[in-house]
């Protein structure tokens, strides 16, 4: 076991465990975006982050995927790191105006307006339904998309997925709620990436579906 | 080995090569033989010699004799005249300026007199495509003597003495790397990568060092395999360096060939093979954990350490990567010992450091200059000042992610400690030099938009800071900027600053906290008076030409694309600013000083403090 600090108060936590879960544990509310228990983090959207000293240095790390070390200490809510979730916030709020989880968390840390021009995005990029698709579904129907300013998510070129169970997975992480599970039970969300579906029954618990009718006929 | 009386050295590096050197060293060939000195002169197509303003270069050694700007047509008169007659070519040597008289020999000439190579100790001395050049000057030297006479600890023992640090841009120690990497236990297999992608505008250090000295990197990734052992290693190199490509490649097959890379090197039981991946042209593929991504076959984006590579790199296994320039020092270190190299530069500091002096600088080029010697003797000493007669303004160091260092710290000694304070970084070495009719509103923009087109866009303030930063900067160049500009853009680059995952996003608003830093008032007046001092930005100047100056000579008239400007000749031509882009072609070509910019809002009072005079106009 390892012994650390977080905000003044000692702690011990698992070797393997990351600054996140051990604060959590501790009822120590940090918030999170590209952050789910299932998935493995990687430390994209920098909502976060803390600050944390070691051997007499402080750094700003992502507590998702900071791995916790022996005589750690960490602070989660200086009035730095409130600073910069809240310029963080403030971009994103610019990026997804009209996204409700950004809008509920602006208001959590107290953002009321951005000083950027609004765009209108409904995705914020955080990676979670790749991340679903790789690694609980194991089909990587899709993935980032160029660079920078023009990531996005979609499958392989663009071009409409030959792998894609329509599981809908990746509509039911999705925190944005981007991913519509309505609209892909209507063969018309843009999970789909203009393939479409034809809804089935299952025969054994006669639940609905959505596969490709490929995958019906063989 | 044949011996040959001369040798001309003909640079074939990038910078040469664009300007025909390699048709100048084939008239060379054919010239010498039809004068039947085939045995008696050797031409050698060589490696970046650094001088690139004067390229394409030609150095006849054993004289030391320095031969610019060569072209095709000069090329019967040196062969005769020099070589034939034994005469001085001196329209074809270094005058350091118009009228003062030539310099024949190289190591005379300021720009070479204060360099000190190590790295780029055979550039422009060997074929770069021949190993037994190599091997000739000191080459494959150091191999045996780590392999035969040293243990692996004793190496990293020897980089550490050294005082060596990772020339990419961090400036870690490489002997603490290496050696956590040796004793990283989670496998036993483990990688060495040389990290070549450069790609910061203005930058060709890693470039010409592949290009000059291919086995240099080569040797050093040897002994670093051995070192820390590895049996396999990455040389990874941007697509768009096809010359270095082609170098670094033919560098491990004849490397493959001599025995000195495979299975048992030198009877010593090392076994280590390399293999040159391409690189597509990510910027931030530079960074380690992006860049072994790339190796990997996945998007080149980075990932967060902890994990670092040298306990989980790629493939998962423990990985040791330098830059391209670090590793052309190990095996001078070998040889000489760690004590000689921390013997040159600082305190915390060791040895040379390359630099691509590029920009408003007289002497464009390659530079390889102990640490601590200060800006003022690169760029001046070195650099032979700013052309045209202008004034130094500052110089961005590190590359686009670097700093801007004003005037007022021009003596500032180079070093990684020095650069950190001042807000700039070492980088990769890339030194852009400016002079007094930059923007430094508008060179942070610039600087900015590259680096948006380069975020990898994994991480929010990286992704969307550096693109509202642009936009801001871009706002304010165009005249409409607003007061609290300055402000959100100095909260906004330390959130990015602070917050980004990796390197790129860590240190892209320097060149924003730089300007502001070093030139507020610009960015000021820029805002609050719509003035760009610089007269650089197009919204905030105006083209007007001088009745009285102007002689009518129309050759403004000719060269302006809209025809903004009328009028007969012998006669004061007009200059119509509705029809006017403000390319400023008018202004390059009048000799009369008729044409001159002005601001597009002129001051209402005498100048003043910006903001205790506002200009009423520019707000309206």
């Amino acid at each position: 076991m390892i012994k650390l600090t977080i905000d003044g108060k000692k702690v011990t936590a698992d070797a393997e465990a990351t600054i996140l879960e051990v604060a959590r544990e501790e009822g120590i509310e940090i918030p999170t975006l590209c952050y789910h228990e299932a998935l493995t983090p990687i430390g994209a959207c920098r909502l976060c982050v803390v600050e944390v000293t070691e051997g007499g240095r402080t750094r700003t790390m992502a507590a998702c995927v900071a791995p916790v070390s022996e005589g750690m200490e960490v602070v989660t809510n200086s009035e730095k790191i409130q600073n910069i979730r809240r310029t963080i916030v403030q971009l994103l709020l610019a990026r997804c105006p009209e996204l409700k989880v950004i809008k509920e968390l602006a208001d959590k840390l107290g953002v009321k307006d951005t000083p950027f021009k609004p765009e209108s995005e409904d995705c914020f990029l955080c990676g979670i339904c790749v991340r679903a698709c790789d690694e609980i579904v194991g089909v990587n129907a899709i993935g980032f998309t160029n660079r920078g300013v023009r990531n996005e998510v979609l499958p392989p070129f663009a071009e409409a997925s030959n792998v894609c169970i329509g599981c809908g997975t990746c509509t039911t992480v999705c925190p944005a709620r981007t991913f519509d599970l309505e609209r892909v039970t209507k063969s018309e969300s843009m999970h789909s990436f203009g393939k479409e579906y034809r809804r089935d029954y299952c025969s054994i618990c006669g639940t609905h579906y959505m596969i490709p009718e490929s995958y019906l006929s063989e | 080995m044949k011996h040959y009386r001369t040798h001309l050295l003909v640079c074939t590096g990038t910078g040469c090569v664009s300007n025909k050197s390699f048709e100048v060293k084939r008239r060379l060939e054919e010239e010498i033989s039809k004068h039947g000195l085939e045995d008696e002169v050797l031409v050698v197509p060589t490696g970046c010699n650094g001088f690139c303003e004067r390229g394409p270069i030609v150095v006849a050694q054993p004289d030391g004799i320095f031969f610019q700007q060569v072209s095709e047509k000069d090329v019967p008169v040196l062969v005769e005249e020099y070589l034939l007659k034994g005469r001085p070519v001196e329209k074809l040597m270094y005058r350091p300026e118009e009228g003062a008289p030539a310099i024949p020999k190289m190591w005379d000439i300021d720009f070479f007199r204060h360099q000190q190579l190590i790295a780029l100790r055979n550039r422009g001395l060997i074929n770069p495509e021949s190993i037994d050049d190599y091997i000739a000057h000191e080459g494959y030297v150091a191999l045996p003597k780590a392999l035969g006479e040293m243990t692996p600890e004793e190496i990293i023992e020897e980089v550490k003495t050294s005082g060596l640090r990772g020339r990419g841009g961090a400036g870690f120690p490489t002997g603490l790397k290496w050696g956590f990497c040796r004793q990283a236990n989670s496998s036993d297999i483990k990688y060495i990568i040389c990290n070549g992608d450069e790609g910061d505008p203005g930058a060709f250090m890693d470039r010409s060092i592949l290009e000059a000295d291919p086995h240099a990197v080569l040797e050093g990734m040897i002994i670093g395999a051995y070192a820390i052992g590895a049996k396999e290693g990455f040389v990874y190199v941007r697509d768009e360096y096809p010359l270095a490509l082609r170098r670094i490649s033919l560098a491990i097959e004849h490397a493959e060939g001599y025995g000195l890379l495979g299975e048992n090197i030198l009877d010593s039981g090392l076994d280590f093979s390399v293999k040159v991946i391409r690189g597509g042209g990510a910027f931030v593929c530079g960074e380690e954990t992006a860049l072994m991504a790339s190796i990997e076959g996945r998007e080149g984006r980075p990932r967060p350490r902890p994990p670092f590579p040298a306990h989980k790199g790629l493939w998962g296994k423990p990985t040791n990567i330098n830059n391209v320039e670090t590793w052309a020092n190990v095996a001078q270190i070998v040889i000489r010992g760690g004590e000689w190299y921390s013997n040159i530069g600082t305190e915390k500091s060791k040895g040379t450091k390359v630099f691509s002096l590029v920009g408003k600088v007289s002497n464009t080029g390659l530079v390889e200059v102990p640490m601590g010697i200060s800006l003022r003797k690169i760029i001046f000493d070195i650099g032979g000042g700013i052309p045209n007669g202008k004034k130094f303004k500052a110089v961005q160091s590190g590359g686009p992610s670097g700093g801007c260092i004003p005037e007022e710290l021009i003596d500032l000694p180079v070093d990684f400690e020095e650069l950190t304070k001042a807000g700039a970084i070492m980088g990769s070495g890339g030194l852009i030099v400016m002079d007094e009719d930059t923007c430094m509103v508008d060179v942070a923009r610039y600087f900015v938009s590259f680096l948006e087109e380069e975020s990898c866009g994994k991480c929010t303030p990286c992704r969307e800071g550096i693109k509202r930063m642009r936009e801001i900067l871009t706002d304010i160049v165009e005249g409409n900027g607003r007061e609290g500009d300055i402000e959100i853009l100095e909260n906004l680059s330390n959130v990015v600053k602070e917050a980004s995952l990796c390197g790129l996003g860590a240190t892209a608003p320097n060149p924003v906290l730089t300007t502001i830093r070093y030139f507020r008032e610009e960015y000021e007046a820029h805002i609050r008076d719509k003035d760009c001092p610089a007269r650089v930005c197009k919204a905030m100047i105006v083209y007007q030409l001088s009745a009285e100056k102007c002689t009518g000579c129309q050759r403004c008239l000719r060269v302006c694309p809209t025809g903004a400007i009328s009028g007969v000749a012998l006669q004061p031509h007009r200059l119509d600013s509705e029809k006017c882009v403000k390319c400023g072609a008018c202004f390059e070509v009048c000799q009369f000083e008729a044409i001159a910019v002005e601001p597009l809002y002129p001051k209402v009072s005498v100048a003043g403090p910006y903001g205790s005079e506002r200009n009423d106009k520019a707000n309206d």
